[in-house]
């Protein structure tokens, strides 16, 4: 039975041997611990033992080859048969000192939200609840959220270029999303003390509404409010909409309401006034490229304000259709993620409800919000001559620290004129 | 470019320095006609003499504190403690003399002395040839503290060590001494002490670590790279001191760190680089800190089972890092 | 021809024929180690090689029952003849959890065992000595008339802790032998660039006690300076300090190589005088030692050492766990 021989450890850090020279050449008959050869080291010299008695079958590490520790120098073969005595538990492994104690259901960490994850939430208006954890179970990790991220961008493009920009206005959508406050801060009252009396009824308030909430209240916050307004006479706009609006239904099996027109109306003066399509980012204000239309749907319980993306690419057919299916989905609760992102400006139909005006709040962090009032017949001035038009007013908040009053009322101006100039012969 | 051991990288230091500038010399045990008993001083005698690569009686403190004397005077003195753990004696001349003298003459004189030591485990040194002392003086403001993880680092922040105008703590690891070769170019130059680097690049976990533990995570990283995990290394080099920046960023890179050190965990140098991450980047962690450390028992045993129940290997490492990757 | 040697020290054939017996098992046993070490058996050695005289003649002249030891790496000899067995050593050369010293934890050569009152000692040198003052200073609280001897090298004696403990017990007249084994190397470092002035005993003027200087190759010598110092302690006289002059023939250990420091001649040279050989001639001179008992004796210690080294090899490791005992009380 042949036994290898290796290099042993010849000192503290030592890590190889040179063989120097072979004291025993294959045949040769070796005692236990007889000197088989003569190894240099970095630290020492020395001389390599046999471990058995036996004859040296052949030399594997020639004179002069350099041997890592461990690796074969020759082969004996042993006589008798009778191995050394094997020391009992060599290399037993080491029990793991601290192995996981599976078993016990862990509950879930998927609401263990880390720094990390909180901050970033926080810096793009994300809302956890919509993300799926892959960490240890089911945490969210930053990983997760980045990612997400990564595939909003890559979904709805609203920002131009660069992570660079600051966190704050840029990446924040312009629709409610519903960002869930963190765990606490929502709970506390702000000290609001109401009490309750008999008959008064408590209503928990909905994560929606909550959310809504919180877009408001930052809204007023964060931008100082101003606001305008303009009268305009549409009886052009009334007259078309009555020759088109059977055969649209018709053909497109939908209403033609007023306001894809009045939305046209606002796109095309928004391409003259890009400070109107604009975000203010702190210590800059971006305009956007893209015209993307937020428009408010009202559902029984709550308001959300989907949006119609490049609405300067649309006739007015087109937004028709565009507001047609977002109402839809609103209405049956299928308004997904890229539908309530990337809104630049608003219009909101408030006269849909009778109002003949309003001082909307806007659309955080958009730069202003118009809205278009009920159409009502009235009787004005023209051509020095007193006559029964269909007026209508168009009602802008504005952000004033990116608008002041002279653009917001050109801007405004240009709308009015827009509208002003539908007639029977438009064509749509 | 030549590639040379770990303690071929000191010895080259050395030599360069002490031909640059007279005023460098060498003292120790055994340093002189031995070389050392790790050879890091291998031939110097020959070409500068034995007044400038000194055999020094027994007696730590008196390296040390000899050293001191001569640092002060003008000299720069590379002193020698043949382990570590022997470095007990002149614990006082360190802390109480080298690290204070410049404060508490108020800046009228000052101490540019290098201790070296062979630090560290892995090596069948037992209890008194194993140990990691850095933790012992991480505390101590005035002192430097350097440990090199490569041959190239070596080199460079030798020399940074010995032109420092105050007293540096230069720890090498002794396994590493044979077993971790690399380039180092023939030229002088030099690494700033107080400068992490990052060892590799990488987006899933950080590992800090330093010294041998720091090749143990070199290794884990390129095992997990392969299970889909990206590990990203830094490299301290400074334990004092610590790379403040670099640690931030490493943290901010992945949000999940890994700290390594062979020294014991409770006390250990991980226990302040944690802090710091949690005191100033709590919002870029995505899981707790860990540390991954020498188990806290008073030193490393003789015994095979024992040594390698203590020691860390890149199995230990990959598997921290694999536990915080899933996190 | 007068009276043996041994006799006028009131040692009996017998006895100087057992320190014989102990001074070739130390150096049988040290020979095994440098084997298997350099077989990649065990990692570590280091030596007693030259310095058996010293050991085992001032050992004896000790009271096995109730003296205390502080010893130091180099001591096999001193703790064979105190209790420990072939066995007991290579348990702890092979670092198997049955080690009486550490139980594995530590390198050979640390020595501990309270069987036999060796107190556990440590890696970095002459921390011993003020152990050992302590130990006479619990003695004198506790009046008794307990010895302690502890030895280091001649390197060691210029550690601090050397002066702490000579002037502690100095100071304070305690029964404590401080045996210096100048083995005229500490590592490379050679006796002259060690020790100022070259002796080391010459130091005890200083502390106030006496200071001996002895042949270390002569075990009968030995024994007779440490028997002195001894019955010195107990009468209440206080220290003494030996130097006892050897050679250390062998590496410092097993990670030396001396041939970059030391010349082969020296060493053979050195050879010559081989305690050993010097004392196995006496005892031949006294008729005490014929080629037949020598032999015997010869075989006897193989089968001793053949059977520690198969028993150690055999015997199980500590267990991983057992790693974290210990560090407190449990």
């Amino acid at each position: 039975m042949a036994t290898d021989v290796t290099m042993p450890q010849l000192g503290e850090s030592v890590t190889e041997g040179t063989i120097t020279r072979w004291l025993k050449k294959p045949g040769d008959r070796v005692a236990k611990y007889e000197p088989l050869c003569e190894v240099a080291t970095d630290k020492v010299n020395a001389e390599v033992p046999s471990t058995i008695s036996g004859t040296l079958l052949e030399i594997v590490a020639e004179e002069g080859a350099t041997v890592e520790v461990g690796q074969l120098i020759c082969r004996i073969e042993e006589e008798g048969g009778a191995a050394s005595p094997q020391p009992v538990d060599q290399g037993r492994e080491s029990s793991p000192s601290a192995s996981a104690s599976a078993g016990q259901e862990t509950p879930s960490m998927k609401r263990r939200y880390s720094p990390a994850v909180l901050r970033l939430a926080q810096e793009h208006g994300i809302d956890l609840e919509r993300i799926e954890g892959t960490g240890k179970g089911g945490r969210i990790t930053r990983k997760d959220v980045l990612q997400y991220i990564e595939g909003r961008k890559a979904a709805s493009p609203a920002s131009p270029r660069g992570d660079e920009s600051p966190a704050a206005a840029e990446k924040k959508p312009a629709v409610p999303e519903i960002q869930l406050p963190a765990a606490g801060t929502s709970a506390k009252r702000e000290g609001i003390s109401v009490s309750l009396e008999e008959g008064d009824q408590e209503v928990p308030v909905s994560s929606v509404r909550r959310t809504i909430a919180q877009r408001m209240v930052t809204s007023k916050h964060e931008a100082p409010h101003a606001w305008t307004m303009v009268e305009a006479d549409v009886t052009g706009l009334v007259q078309l909409r009555e020759r088109l609006k059977n055969d649209f239904k018709e053909r497109e099996g939908i209403s033609l309401t007023y306001l894809p027109f009045f939305i046209k109306a606002v796109v095309d003066s928004l391409k003259e006034f890009p400070y109107l399509n604009s975000v203010w980012a702190g210590d800059r204000i971006i305009l956007k490229k893209r015209i993307n239309i937020s428009i408010a749907v009202a559902t029984d319980d709550a308001l959300y304000v989907p949006v119609i993306h490049d609405a300067d690419e649309k006739s007015i057919g087109g937004l028709a259709k565009a507001i047609h299916r977002l109402a839809e989905k609103t209405r049956s609760g299928k308004l997904t993620l890229e539908d309530m992102q990337g809104g630049t400006f608003t219009v909101n139909n408030t006269g849909s409800f009778g109002s003949i005006l309003s001082q909307p709040i806007i659309n955080y962090p958009q730069a202003a919000i118009l809205s278009v009032e009920s159409i009502v017949k009235r009787p004005v001035i023209k051509d020095s001559m007193i006559a029964i038009r269909d007026m209508v007013h168009l009602c802008l908040s504005l952000d004033h620290r990116i608008l002041d009053g002279l653009m917001a009322g050109r801007f405004l101006q240009r709308v009015k004129e827009r509208v002003e100039a539908y007639g029977p012969d438009t064509q749509i | 470019m030549p590639v040379i051991t770990y303690i071929d990288a000191v010895t080259q230091a050395l030599r360069e320095e002490m031909r640059r500038d007279r005023r460098v010399f060498v003292l120790g045990e055994d340093v002189g006609v031995r070389g050392g008993v790790f050879r890091a001083t291998n031939g110097l005698i020959d070409e500068f003499g034995e007044d400038r690569v000194l055999d020094t009686p027994l007696t730590e403190s008196a390296i040390v504190g000899v050293s001191i004397g001569s640092a002060a005077y003008g000299m720069r003195p590379v002193a020698e403690i043949q382990f570590a753990d022997f470095i007990m004696p002149a614990v006082n001349q360190i802390i109480s003399e080298a690290a204070r003298l410049r404060y508490r003459s108020n800046n009228d004189w000052h101490c540019p002395l290098v201790i070296r030591a062979p630090y560290g485990g892995g090596v069948h040194g037992a209890l008194y040839h194993s140990q990691s002392v850095e933790s012992i003086f991480m505390s101590v403001p005035g002192l430097k503290i350097v440990v090199p993880s490569t041959p190239y680092d070596v080199k460079g922040l030798l020399k940074s060590a010995i032109r420092d105008e105050d007293p540096v703590l230069f720890f090498e690891h002794k396994r590493c001494y044979r077993l971790i070769k690399g380039e180092v170019p023939e030229e002088d130059y030099t690494i700033p002490i107080g400068k992490a680097e990052v060892k590799r690049e990488g987006t899933d976990v950080t590992v800090i670590s330093y010294g041998l533990t720091l090749h143990f995570a070199l290794k884990a990283a390129e095992q997990l790279e392969k299970e889909g995990i990206s590990v990203h290394v830094l490299d301290l080099r400074t334990l004092r001191p610590l790379d403040k920046e670099a640690i931030l960023e490493a943290t901010a890179k992945t949000g999940k760190v890994l700290i390594v050190h062979e020294d014991n965990k409770t006390g250990g140098v991980g226990g302040e680089v944690s802090a710091l991450i949690t005191e100033e980047a709590f919002f870029e962690l995505d899981a707790p800190v860990r540390r991954l450390c020498g188990p806290d028992v008073p030193a490393m045993p003789y015994s095979p089972p024992l040594e390698k129940e203590y020691m860390l290997s890149p199995e230990k490492v990959a598997a921290a890092i694999r536990e915080l990757a899933e996190f | 021809m007068g009276e043996a040697r041994h006799l006028s020290l009131g040692l009996s054939d017998d006895q100087v024929l057992d320190m014989y017996r102990y001074m070739l098992l130390a150096r049988k046993i040290d020979e095994r180690m440098w084997l298997l070490n350099r077989a990649g058996k065990i990692p570590f050695v280091i030596s007693c090689q030259g310095q058996e005289a010293i050991q085992v003649g001032a050992a004896f002249a000790l009271d096995r029952e109730k003296d205390w030891l502080c010893p130091y790496y180099r001591d096999m000899g001193m703790v064979l003849v105190f209790g420990q067995t072939a066995r007991d050593l290579m348990l702890s050369a092979f670092a198997k959890a049955e080690d009486p010293n550490s139980g594995g934890r530590q390198m050979p050569g640390h020595f501990g065992d309270s069987r036999y009152r060796i107190l556990s000692g440590s890696s970095p040198v002459t921390t011993q000595l003020p152990h050992a003052a302590g130990i006479g200073y619990a003695a004198k609280l506790e009046e008794k008339d307990l010895v302690v001897l502890t030895c280091c090298g001649e390197g060691s004696s210029n550690q601090g802790d050397f002066h702490e403990a000579c002037n502690f017990a100095g100071v304070h007249n305690l029964p404590v032998i401080f045996m210096v084994q100048n083995n005229k190397y500490a590592i490379s470092v050679p006796l002259k660039k060690q020790v100022a002035g070259g002796h080391v005993y010459k130091r005890a003027e200083g502390y106030g006690f006496p200071g001996v200087r002895v042949d270390g190759n002569d075990p009968l010598k030995v024994y007779e300076v440490v028997k002195q110092a001894v019955e010195r302690a107990r009468r209440g006289e206080g220290p003494t300090l030996i130097e006892a002059i050897a050679y250390r023939l062998v590496p410092h250990s097993s990670d030396d190589d001396d041939r970059s420091y030391r010349s082969r001649e020296e060493v053979e040279e050195a050879r010559k005088n081989d305690p050993l050989l010097l004392f196995k001639q006496y005892l031949t001179d006294c008729g005490i030692l014929t080629e037949e008992k020598e032999r015997e004796l010869n075989e006897r210690i193989a089968r001793e050492v053949d059977d520690a080294t198969e028993y150690a090899e055999a015997a199980p490791y500590p267990e991983p766990e057992d790693l974290y005992k210990h560090v407190y009380a449990e």
